[in-house]
C-alpha cells in the first residue's frame, strides 16, 4: 500500500442539530483518483470541505502529508499542497486567465507587479496542454474552461492532491468529457484527486477507490473495479434498489389534440431553426451539447426572451410570445435551468414561492387572502411531498431535491396545459429524482404537454416519447427512444460537432 | 482545537468530545440570542435610550416633549417609509430630497399666485410626477436607480431653483396655509395638541405598511428584491413593480414637501437638502437589508425615532452637539456589524 495523503481516524462534525459526520476513517492514497459519494446530506461535500480547510471538524484526528492537522483553513490546507475546485468558482471574472492562476501569488519587486506572468503561465499551460488563452478573459470561458483555470491555479501553488467537489453538475457531457482527461492527466502527473460527485458512471469511470457514505457515515471504501453502478446505489440507499424510471406514460392516440406547436423559430444567434410539436399527454425530449440552444428554445417559447422568426401556436391557437406574463395566462409554464438564480426567490417562504406565478387568484379587495393562498399552497406541498411541509419556512432551507418539488409546485399551481422543464433534477438526490420523474410522467397522463430539456440523456430517453436532436440552434432529427440507446444518441450529437468542424 | 495536535490516540479523544459536547448546544444557544438580537436590534436600542432619557431627564418625558419629537420627524418618516418599499425592491431613491424641495416651492408658488389651499392640495401630485420620471428613467434606460436619481437630484433641485429665481417665497400671509404643518388636533383626550403632521404621517406609514405586507404589488416589491430574474419568469411585471415603488417615494417627497412648506410659510428651493441620505440611513439602521428582498415599515419608523431620540437626548442633556454626528454614524454602524455577522451566520 502506498502511503497515505490523508488520513482520517474518528471524525466528527456537526452543524447545529445535524450530524454530518460521524466517526469518519478515511485513507486517501497518493496519486489516487479517490471518489466519495452519497446522497444529498450524506457527508461527502462536508469530507471534502474538511479536508479542504472551508470547515473544521470538531474532534477526530487528521493526518495531510504524514503530518498531524491541528488548526485548519483553505489557507492552511494549500500551504500544505491541499486545493479545493469547488462546485461554485471562485474566480475573478473580470481578470484574465493568467492573472486568476495566479491570483495572490504574484511575483512582484517593491509592490510593483514583476513582469509578465506570460512565460509561468505558458509553462503549466503546456505541460497540462489546456490551450488556454492567458489573456482571455474568465468571464468569457465556458464553465469547462473556467475549471481548467482553478486546476492551473491549483497547480500554480504546488497542491499536491485536489478536491473536486460536484465539478461536472454545470458541465454538459462534452465538457464533462474534457475535465475527465484533465483527471487522468493529473493523475499520471502523481497529484492525488478527491473526486465528490453523485454521477455514479463518472465515478466508476475516473476513480480508483470510492468510498460510500450514508448519513454522516463511511459505509465501506474498496477498489472501483469491484463496485457496479448498481452496488453504490443499494450502499448509498441502505438497501438494494436498482435506479430505475417510472414506465413512460402510454402514447397518447392520434387524435390528442396538439398543445404546443413550433414553427422554423428562431431568436437571437442560440435559435436558428426549431420545429416540433408536442400533444396532450405527450412528453418531448430535446437532446442537444451544450450550446445547442436548448434552454434558449424554452425561454424564447415561454416569452422571457424575444424571437425573431417563425410560430408558436398553443392549443391549435396563433400566440406570440412576448412576456412570461401573458405565456402564464395563455396556459404555459416554465421550469428553468438553474434553481437558484432563476427558479426560486430563496429569501421567501416556500407559500410565496409557490403562490408567485399565480398570487391574482388569491385577491380579495385588493388585499392578498393568507387563507386562500395558505390552503391552495398546502395542498400542493402535500401532493408534492416536500419534506418538511412547513409553508412558512424560507425556501432556502431546504434541499436541492425539495427545493426543486416546491418548484414545480408553483407551476402546478398556475394549472398549465403545457410546462417547459429546463434540467429538472439538477443537483437532485437519486430518491428525489426517482419522485421527480414520476411527477412528470403523473402530470403527462392528466393531459399536459410536457417539453423536456436535460443534460441527463438517459432521463430524456427514458422519459419522453419522441426526442428532437438539436444542433446549433435547429432541429435536425427526431429518434423514438424505443428503438435508439443512449450512446447512439451521444455518437450522433458528438458526430454532428465532427462534422462541423470538418 | 489544540487537543487535536496531540499525538494519535487510536481514535476520537475524550478531552476533544468533551468540548463537543460541552459547546455545541451554547454556542447555537450564542447564534440563537444573537439572531434574536439582530432582528429586534433597533427596537431594543429604542428602548434603551427611551428608558436612558427618561431617568436621565425630567424635561424628555412630557407629552410635549414626545409630541415635539413625532412632529418634527414626520417628514422624514414619511419620506423612510416610502423608501423602504424602494430598497426592497432592489433600488435606491437618492433624489428625495429634490423632489421635497421642487414639491415644496410649487405649493408656494401656487398658494402666491393662485390659491394656498391648492398649492399644498398638489405639492403630492408634483412628487408623483417626479417619482414617475425617476421610475420611466430607471426601466427605460435600463440604468441602476442609485445612478440615476443621483442624476435626477440635480435635475430637480434645479427646477426648484428656477421656480423661485433663486429666492424664498414667502407664504406668511395666508394663515390656512400653514394649518397642516402647525395645526393641532383639538378635543381629543390622549392626543389633544397632537399636530396634523404626525397624523398624516401615522396614514401614510399604515398605507405602506399594508401595501408592502398585504397586497400583491408588495409580494411583488420583496420578489423583484429577492431575485428579479426569478421575478420576471414568475410572470412579475418587474418594470410596473419598479416603476410604482420610485412613485410612491416621489409621493411620500410631495407630502413631505407640503408639511415643511406649510410649517416655515416660505418655499425655500434647498428645502430637504439632507432627507434623502437621513432616510436611507434610517431604513439601514432599522435592519432592511440594503440588497433588497428583506425588509419591514416598521423598521424604517424605528430606525428615526432611533435617531430622533438620540439627537433629542443630547439637545435636553446639553451635550456637546458635534459629539452628536460622531455617535449616530456610530450607532448606524453598529447596526450594520450586526447585521453583517448574523448574515455569516446563516
Amino acid at each position: 500500500m502506498s502511503e497515505a495523503a490523508v488520513r482520517l481516524r474518528g471524525v466528527n462534525k456537526r452543524f447545529g442539530a445535524t450530524q454530518a459526520l460521524a466517526a469518519v476513517d478515511l485513507d486517501i492514497l497518493t496519486g489516487e483518483v479517490h471518489a466519495l459519494v452519497g446522497q444529498n446530506g450524506a457527508g461527502k461535500s462536508t469530507l471534502g470541505k474538511i479536508i479542504g480547510g472551508i470547515y473544521e471538524r470538531d474532534s477526530g484526528d487528521f493526518d495531510a502529508f504524514g503530518q498531524a492537522v491541528g488548526k485548519w483553513s483553505p489557507r492552511l490546507a494549500l500551504d500544505s499542497g491541499i486545493a479545493v475546485i469547488h462546485q461554485e468558482l471562485s474566480l475573478v471574472p473580470e481578470l484574465s486567465v493568467a492573472q486568476n492562476v495566479f491570483l495572490g501569488i504574484e511575483r512582484h519587486r517593491f509592490g510593483l507587479l514583476g513582469g509578465s506572468v506570460q512565460d509561468r503561465f505558458e509553462a503549466l499551460n503546456e505541460r497540462a496542454s489546456f490551450k488556454l488563452d492567458p489573456n482571455a478573459r474568465v468571464r468569457d470561458l465556458r464553465i469547462a474552461d473556467q475549471q481548467k483555470v482553478e486546476i492551473l491555479r491549483a497547480l500554480a501553488r504546488d497542491a499536491r492532491l485536489i478536491v473536486m467537489d460536484e465539478p461536472t453538475s454545470a458541465l454538459s457531457i462534452d465538457e464533462s468529457r474534457h475535465l475527465f482527461d484533465c483527471i487522468f492527466w493529473l493523475r499520471e502527473e502523481e497529484r492525488t484527486v478527491v473526486y465528490v460527485s453523485h454521477f455514479l458512471e463518472e465515478v466508476l469511470d475516473i476513480s480508483q477507490r470510492v468510498t460510500v457514505m450514508r448519513d454522516g457515515r463511511v459505509i465501506r471504501t474498496g477498489p472501483a473495479t469491484d463496485e457496479t453502478k448498481a452496488s453504490l446505489v443499494s450502499g448509498m440507499l441502505g438497501r438494494s434498489l436498482e435506479l430505475t424510471f417510472p414506465a413512460a406514460p402510454s402514447v397518447p392516440e392520434d387524435g390528442a389534440s396538439p398543445a404546443l406547436e413550433v414553427e422554423r423559430l428562431a431568436a437571437g444567434p442560440a435559435v436558428r431553426d426549431v420545429s416540433f410539436s408536442v400533444r396532450r399527454g405527450e412528453i418531448v425530449g430535446i437532446a442537444g451539447l451544450v450550446g445547442s440552444g436548448r434552454s434558449e428554445t424554452l425561454r424564447a417559447i415561454f416569452g422571457a426572451d424575444p424571437s425573431d422568426a417563425g410560430s408558436v401556436r398553443l392549443g391549435g391557437d396563433a400566440y406570440d410570445p412576448r412576456s412570461p406574463n401573458r405565456s402564464i395566462a395563455r396556459g404555459l409554464g416554465m421550469i428553468p435551468e438553474s434553481r437558484r438564480d432563476q427558479g426560486l426567490i430563496a429569501g421567501m417562504s416556500v407559500r410565496s414561492n409557490v403562490s408567485l406565478a399565480e398570487l391574482r387568484e388569491y385577491v380579495r379587495g385588493g388585499l392578498v387572502s393568507r387563507s386562500a393562498e395558505r390552503s391552495a399552497v398546502r395542498t400542493l406541498v402535500e401532493r408534492l411531498d416536500v419534506v418538511p411541509p412547513r409553508l412558512e419556512a424560507t425556501v432556502a432551507t431546504f434541499s436541492g431535491g425539495n427545493q426543486q418539488k416546491v418548484l414545480f409546485a408553483k407551476w402546478l399551481n398556475t394549472a398549465p396545459s403545457v410546462l417547459l422543464l429546463d434540467e429538472p433534477t439538477r443537483g437532485v438526490d437519486i430518491g428525489a429524482k426517482r419522485n421527480i420523474y414520476e411527477l412528470i410522467v403523473g402530470l403527462a397522463t392528466e393531459g399536459l404537454g410536457i417539453v423536456l430539456v436535460s443534460s441527463e440523456l438517459e432521463e430524456v430517453m427514458e422519459l419522453s416519447h419522441r426526442v428532437h436532436l438539436m444542433h446549433a440552434g435547429s432541429t435536425i432529427d427526431i429518434v423514438d427512444p424505443a428503438d435508439t440507446n443512449v450512446d447512439d444518441v451521444v455518437r450522433r450529437l458528438f458526430g454532428l460537432e465532427a462534422e462541423v468542424a470538418a | 482545537m489544540s487537543d487535536q495536535l496531540a499525538p494519535d490516540t487510536g481514535g476520537a479523544t475524550p478531552p476533544s468530545d468533551a468540548t463537543l459536547a460541552g459547546d455545541e448546544p451554547k454556542r447555537s444557544r450564542v447564534a440563537a440570542t444573537l439572531d434574536f438580537l439582530a432582528e429586534y436590534a433597533v427596537l431594543a436600542l429604542l428602548a434603551i435610550v427611551f428608558v436612558w432619557l427618561t431617568f436621565a431627564s425630567p424635561a424628555f418625558l412630557s407629552t410635549q416633549n414626545i409630541f415635539n419629537i413625532l412632529n418634527q420627524n414626520a417628514p422624514l418618516a414619511i419620506v423612510a417609509s416610502a423608501g423602504t418599499l424602494v430598497i426592497i425592491g432592489g433600488g435606491f431613491d437618492l433624489s428625495t430630497g429634490a423632489i421635497l424641495g421642487v414639491s415644496s416651492v410649487f405649493a408656494a408658488w401656487v398658494a402666491v399666485h393662485v390659491d394656498p389651499t391648492l398649492g399644498l392640495v398638489l405639492a403630492p401630485f408634483v412628487g408623483i410626477l417626479l417619482g414617475l420620471t425617476n421610475g420611466l428613467v430607471i426601466t427605460g434606460l435600463k440604468v441602476h436607480s442609485f445612478l440615476v436619481t443621483l442624476a435626477t437630484n440635480f435635475v430637480f433641485r434645479g427646477i426648484a431653483l428656477a421656480i423661485t429665481g433663486g429666492f424664498l417665497i414667502s407664504v406668511t400671509s395666508f394663515p390656512e396655509f400653514s394649518r397642516l404643518g402647525r395645526g393641532e388636533l383639538e378635543g381629543i383626550p390622549i392626543l389633544d395638541g397632537l399636530k396634523y403632521a404626525v397624523v398624516v404621517f401615522v396614514v401614510f406609514a399604515a398605507a405602506m405598511w399594508i401595501i408592502l405586507d398585504a397586497t400583491p404589488l408588495g409580494r411583488y416589491i420583496y420578489a423583484i428584491g429577492g431575485n428579479e430574474e426569478a421575478a420576471v419568469l414568475s410572470g412579475v411585471r418587474v418594470h410596473r413593480v419598479r416603476i410604482m415603488t420610485f412613485v410612491l417615494s416621489g409621493l411620500a417627497a410631495g407630502i413631505a414637501g407640503a408639511i415643511t412648506v406649510s410649517r416655515i410659510s416660505s418655499g425655500q428651493p434647498a428645502a430637504g437638502e439632507n432627507i434623502a441620505l437621513e432616510a436611507i440611513a434610517a431604513i439601514i439602521l432599522g435592519g432592511t437589508s440594503i440588497y433588497g428582498g428583506r425588509g419591514a415599515v416598521w423598521r424604517s419608523i424605528a430606525g428615526v425615532y432611533l435617531l430622533a431620540l438620540i439627537g433629542n437626548g443630547w439637545n435636553i442633556l446639553n451635550l456637546d452637539p458635534q459629539l452628536r454626528i460622531i455617535v449616530v454614524g456610530l450607532v448606524i454602524l453598529a447596526s450594520l456589524a450586526l447585521g453583517a455577522v448574523r448574515g455569516r451566520r446563516r
